[in-house]
């Protein structure tokens, strides 16, 4: 009795809507295809362009818009949203964003103050070389 | 006795088993993908500007050629958009069409980037002159490796597709290389930000 309930269940439930998946439509294809047309196109022109006279105003733009743009193919692109297979791919996502951050973040910020606190006054192989 | 049986049915259709766990499966193994291309990304961060007396980004990379390879990019990733939206219809054929017409950007991307990478060899600023170079080419080269094996894959699902047509597994299939795609995309964003605009800066 309660295996027959189970698979009628689930059949209703994949009858419903098809293997609980998003596959999108032209609609939502053709919307993230032109946003991601505008947020390529823009960074291309201000770089080759040379818009803007400060070059880290345009990096945190283009770091800015990259991430925009990523997150427009994940919308609309890879059809993320917090239901998709119960939440469990919303909670990798954000498991591997959170990791990444700590790998990128904490390598640069390690690496820059190593740089920073190595370079003044500390005689390199070179310098105690050419001092007697 | 029924009223216990079937709060327990209910029960269990509630717990979420997903139907498909191969998409989960697959996600997963993407997430950990984007780990790597986080530690190649990282290297490069750290390495990028240790030029080594040798050439810069500003001197090698041609912007040009990376935004028509992004375009090839972008342009693949819609018309495999296309192919999906196509195998929901059923329409094998259009399917076959759209994921050839993928499989022709993806090469074209491929074409670019290994002519790119001659060229810069061919300038004697290859893997082996700077840090800069080397996790230039660790990062941009791991992109195309997985870019060529899409290709193979998406080879190899054509085949299957013109054999058994737009059968369940073909269809999962299809899935998962359509997320292994886009992911290729959103990490080539990555690239031409961080590494080629950034770079030229």
């Amino acid at each position: 009795m309660a295996h027959h309930d189970h698979n009628h269940g689930h059949h209703d439930d994949h009858h419903g809507h098809d293997d609980g998946h998003d596959h999108g439509s032209l609609k939502t294809y053709t919307i993230g295809f032109i946003l991601s047309v505008i947020l390529t196109a823009i960074p291309f022109w201000l770089v080759m362009g040379k818009v803007l006279d400060n070059p880290s105003t345009t990096a945190m733009i283009l770091l800015g818009l990259g991430a925009v743009q990523i997150v427009v193919h994940m919308v609309y692109f890879l059809h993320m949203n917090s239901k998709s297979e119960g939440g469990w791919n919303m909670l990798a996502l954000i498991f591997s964003a959170i990791l990444v951050i700590i790998v990128l973040s904490g390598s640069i910020w390690v690496m820059y103050h190593m740089n920073h606190n190595m370079m003044p006054g500390m005689p390199d192989a070179h310098d105690m070389r050419i001092r007697p | 006795m029924k009223d216990t049986t079937d709060i327990s049915a209910r029960y269990f259709v509630r717990e979420h088993h997903p139907e498909n766990g191969t998409l989960l499966g697959f996600w997963i193994y993407l997430m950990s993908d984007c780990l790597l291309f986080a530690c190649l990304f990282s290297a490069y961060a750290i390495l990028g500007r240790n030029y080594a007396g040798g050439p810069t980004g500003a001197e090698l990379f041609d912007l040009k050629l990376v935004a028509i390879n992004t375009a090839f990019l972008l342009l693949s990733s819609i018309t495999y958009g296309f192919a999906m939206l196509e195998s929901q219809k059923k329409k094998l054929g259009l399917t076959i069409f759209w994921l050839a017409i993928t499989g022709v950007f993806g090469l074209a991307f491929l074409g670019l980037e290994i002519y790119e990478f001659l060229h810069l060899i061919h300038q004697g600023a290859g893997p082996d002159r700077s840090a800069f170079l080397t996790s230039f080419f660790a990062l941009v080269g791991t992109h195309g490796l997985h870019v060529t094996f899409g290709i193979v894959w998406l080879v190899t699902l054509l085949f299957q597709l013109k054999k058994h047509g737009l059968t369940h597994e073909n269809k999962r299939r299809m899935m998962c290389l359509s997320m292994f795609w886009h992911f290729l995309d959103v990490v080539w964003i990555g690239v031409f930000t961080f590494v080629y605009l950034m770079g030229v800066m």
